[in-house]
């Protein structure tokens, strides 16, 4: 595969998948309006990794559509970070989740603007203002979660514990990204790393959260292994294309 | 005691009058007690059955064959839940709290509607929801337009606009299944095979059966009556299927004749009451299912909205 097709897909499977565990949510959030907000990233999401399927079909010149990419493709062949497919547990966890990965997409696709490959240009600066108002909700609940009750800032704790060791892969380059970088394509992962981990430390000082102290990590997603929850998401996801392979839909 | 009475049958003059002239009654009017419980029950119900409706609809959120379809239907249940929005905003005018609606809804003490616990079991069923369920709610919500409590009514304008993109998209994904393979048709087949009597129910008992219509009719809350309201939805459905090739499930149905815009009417089976007052007194497939599923989100988010508060509460000290 060549490493810009391998690029635009971690990118959107990124968002794709984190999309469908957000998907899962409905109708299960604390309260009404913020079940809503909830599937509103999820439209969000799903409408980033829509475009950069297609682009990477294009690409990819197998005849495929983007639809065939977000569908039909093996395990191992999705690359986006472990973080995003891990399962929703509670809402704390959930939001957890979402702030780390908001915090990597607004740092990150403020650098990709500047990208010299004109299509990541310019998906990632439509994609600023969604994920300017993703992080700015996630950051206010864990905020929140920090000065709310001690149930909620434990709650918080816990799901940042727990999710802390998925968050080096972010800043983990791929081959395909580095093979990009001289020529500008991707952003330099390092410099994103330093902002995102100011801005981690800005918020969690204001939520009264720590940052912990195992700062093993857990790398895999990027190049296609993935963990155990990846296999019934997919299923799902894939169900009807798996069963009906001649459908159209 | 007797001036009282006096003022309140002056109030209801009055009250009477504006019905009569088509004035909007807004939440601050003076409204006769039963004007206001019948509304409390019936703007609750309509808010409680958009948010329960988003559950079957959920039910393939993560099966959703396509980017474009996934879209769709996440966008569709999050206007649902909009909806259900601005009718608990509209139903707090009347000085019941939503928490207090959805205490009811838990309590088995408030209703939503019936249609709902029906299982969405094929990918058609996301299609058949939005062709004829949607479409029996908005031939119901057009006439709610005009009725007469001015929240209400308000809350039903925006509610209608939304409410026909769904139906269309509905109607889109059961012509594409047609289109598809013969799997596909089965499923299409099968859904609508499922759907169709229940949307017929939505639109309630015939009027003769039905108690309540009387002063609804009057106070003009409900502009139309049920079966009236039902022969429209059929009038207007039955060629829809053709159009594509499904069959609507009633072997009685017939062309009776046209009516005054030239559109057909027809005949068709009466609707086998005893499932409706059966599914209508929990025993549908899924009335459990909905329920404890709503109750079990609600009480799993407590810590959350008991964080919320006393963030809020903490803030406003400093
Ligand atoms: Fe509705
Ligand atoms: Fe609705
Ligand atoms: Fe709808």
């Amino acid at each position: 595969m060549e490493a810009k097709v391998k690029y635009y897909l971690e990118i959107a499977d990124n968002a794709f998948i984190l999309s469908h565990r957000l998907s899962e949510c409905s109708s299960n959030g604390p309260f009404l309006e913020e079940d809503l907000a909830g599937t509103n990233v999820a439209l969000d999401l799903i409408g980033l990794a829509e475009p950069v399927y297609n682009e990477a079909a294009k690409l990819n010149k197998k005849g495929e559509s983007g639809d065939d990419l977000a569908y039909r493709r093996s395990e191992n062949n999705y690359f986006n970070c472990l973080l995003t497919e891990q399962p929703n547990s509670d809402f704390a966890f959930i939001m957890t989740r979402q702030f780390f990965m908001d915090v990597f997409n607004y740092y990150y696709f403020m650098d990709l603007a500047n990208s010299s490959d004109k299509f990541l240009k310019a998906v990632a600066s439509k994609s600023l203002k969604e994920v300017t108002y993703h992080l700015k909700r996630s950051s206010e609940w864990m905020i929140r979660f920090g000065g709310g009750t001690d149930v909620s800032k434990e709650k918080a704790q816990k799901a940042v514990d727990s999710l802390w060791k998925y968050t080096g892969e972010l800043f983990t380059a791929s081959e395909a990204d580095l093979a990009l970088r001289e020529s500008n394509v991707s952003v330099d992962l390092e410099a994103v790393r330093d902002k995102w981990d100011q801005k981690i430390s800005e918020i969690f000082y204001l939520a009264h959260l720590k940052k912990p102290e195992n700062d093993y990590q857990m790398l895999g997603g990027k190049s296609g292994v993935h963990s155990e929850y990846m296999g019934f998401m997919l299923a799902e996801i894939q169900f009807l294309t798996n069963k009906y392979p001649e459908a159209i839909w | 005691m007797k001036e009282t009475l006096e003022n309140t049958a002056e109030l209801l003059k009055e009250f009477e009058a504006k019905i009569d002239a088509e004035i909007k009654i807004e939440p601050r009017d003076w409204m006769p007690e039963d004007y206001r419980k019948h509304l409390i029950r019936q703007i609750s119900q309509h808010a409680h059955s958009e948010v329960i409706g988003m559950q079957p609809e959920g039910n393939w959120i993560s099966r959703a064959p396509s980017l474009r379809a996934k879209k769709i239907l996440l966008a569709k249940i999050q206007d649902e839940g909009g909806h259900g929005l601005y009718l608990y905003s509209a139903a707090e005018t009347l000085g019941v709290s939503r928490d207090q609606y959805i205490q009811w809804l838990h309590e088995g003490k408030a209703k939503y509607a019936s249609v709902f616990n029906y299982p969405a079991l094929n990918w058609a069923d996301i299609g058949a929801i939005g062709w004829l369920v949607d479409g029996a709610a908005i031939t119901n919500q057009v006439s709610l337009q005009r009725t007469s409590y001015g929240p209400y009514s308000r809350a039903m304008v925006r509610i209608c606009k939304e409410e026909s993109f769904h139906q269309r998209q509905g109607y889109e994904i059961m012509w594409k299944m047609m289109q598809g393979t013969e799997d596909q048709q089965r499923m299409a087949q099968d859904a609508i095979d499922r759907w169709w009597w229940p949307a017929l129910m939505m639109f309630g008992p015939h009027d003769s059966d039905s108690p309540r219509t009387s002063n609804a009719v009057k106070w003009k809350i409900k502009r139309e009556t049920n079966d009236r309201l039902r022969e429209k939805f059929i009038n207007k459905t039955i060629p829809q299927a053709e159009l594509i090739g499904l069959k609507v499930p009633d072997s009685a149905i017939k062309i009776i004749g046209q009516d005054a815009m030239g559109e057909n009417m027809y005949e068709h089976s009466d609707i086998n009451w005893d499932e409706f007052w059966s599914v209508v007194n929990g025993n549908g497939p899924c009335n459990e299912q909905r329920l404890n599923h709503h109750i079990r989100a609600h009480e799993e988010g407590a810590w959350v909205r008991e964080c919320a508060l006393t963030y809020y509460e903490k803030s406003k000290e400093k």
